[in-house]
């Protein structure tokens, strides 16, 4: 039988391979995007599981919530990217220094 | 080994694939793919949960508009493939061990911790029921307890809408319409001017003509 914690394993080791996955691809911007997006499935992989496995209704309400907040967060994350490579003809996390942070 | 168990290993070993290849595509289309066959898994994963909604949602609104935006942009943008995978190998041992650190230290908490393998008896009672629905009891849920968050949450996708037009809008620079506004506040003066020519000027004396090098022994 599966257990809560099987579900809260597979949500870590996602949110791991996310997090290696921004490392090796902190040159290209859109893969690290879809890094984020894979994180916050993780995340939500939790909130369902728990709101299965504790019978409250409220865990499912955040996903949805989290959804919704991802769903802005790429579009807007995207619309940068577009203006960004029209200016610079690079999505090179490297070359974005303009402001010498 | 029931079939739930068995399809849960099925259905997480091709979502840690999917997301394996995810980070390590070559090509972000291929990229953008994988998350798609990512998102799919997940979502069978929810329905094994039980929360349909969310499930069917995840579809629709992940693989049916987040990721076709993802490839409408990555095939939009000419990338070079491989000044971006510059560094990669050289940042693969950090990054193995860090995820190793991070996945080894969640499993050692959670596979240990929440050995919960049934949902509460009250909670299986009510969803054992004929006329049991996910997506009733989440929009009981939603629209009125968490009726105010939801109005945020509308309000931030209508600024997202907003925004995300207003970043990619520009104008066109060789764009030949014209601006009514600016016709009708011209001027006299902007178009017209009047010179006074005075007629006994005598005209400019004709330049010297070059002597031409060509014709003279």
């Amino acid at each position: 039988m599966i257990s809560l914690g099987h579900f809260l394993a597979l949500g870590g080791l996602l949110f791991a391979l996310s997090v290696i996955g921004i490392f090796l691809n902190r040159k290209n911007l859109i893969v690290l995007l879809m890094a984020i997006e894979l994180m916050l499935l993780a995340v939500n992989m939790n909130f369902v599981a728990f709101s299965y496995y504790l019978g409250d209704m409220a865990g499912q309400i955040f996903v949805f919530f989290i959804l919704t907040v991802a769903a802005a967060e790429s579009a807007i994350g995207l619309a940068i990217l577009v203006l960004l490579f029209r200016n610079k003809s690079s999505i090179n996390v490297d070359e974005l220094n303009a402001l010498r942070g | 080994m029931d079939v739930q168990t068995a399809l849960f290993y099925a259905f997480s070993a091709i979502l840690l694939f999917a997301a394996f290849r995810v980070i390590t595509a070559r090509n972000p289309v291929h990229a953008a793919l994988y998350l798609v066959l990512a998102f799919f898994q997940a979502a069978a994963l929810w329905l094994l949960l039980k929360a349909e909604f969310l499930a069917i949602t995840l579809v629709l609104v992940y693989v049916g508009a987040v990721m076709v935006l993802f490839l409408f942009v990555v095939m939009m943008l000419d990338i070079n493939l491989d000044s971006m995978r510059k560094g990669f190998w050289k940042h693969f041992p950090l990054a193995a061990l860090m995820g190793a650190v991070i996945a080894l230290e969640m499993a050692a908490v959670l596979l240990g911790g929440f050995r919960v393998t049934s949902p509460p008896a009250d909670a299986l009672l009510s969803q054992a029921a004929a006329d049991y629905s996910n997506t009733r009891e989440l929009g009981k849920v939603l629209y009125t307890e968490y009726l105010l968050p939801l109005q945020a949450a509308a309000a931030l996708l209508l600024v997202a809408i907003i925004a995300a037009i207003a970043l990619t809008l520009r104008e066109r620079k060789d764009s030949k319409s014209i601006d009514p506004s600016l016709q009708v506040r011209v001027k006299r003066a902007d178009r017209v001017t009047l010179l006074k020519i005075n007629p006994s000027s005598m005209a400019p004396p004709p330049a010297e003509p070059a002597p031409a090098e060509g014709k003279k022994p």
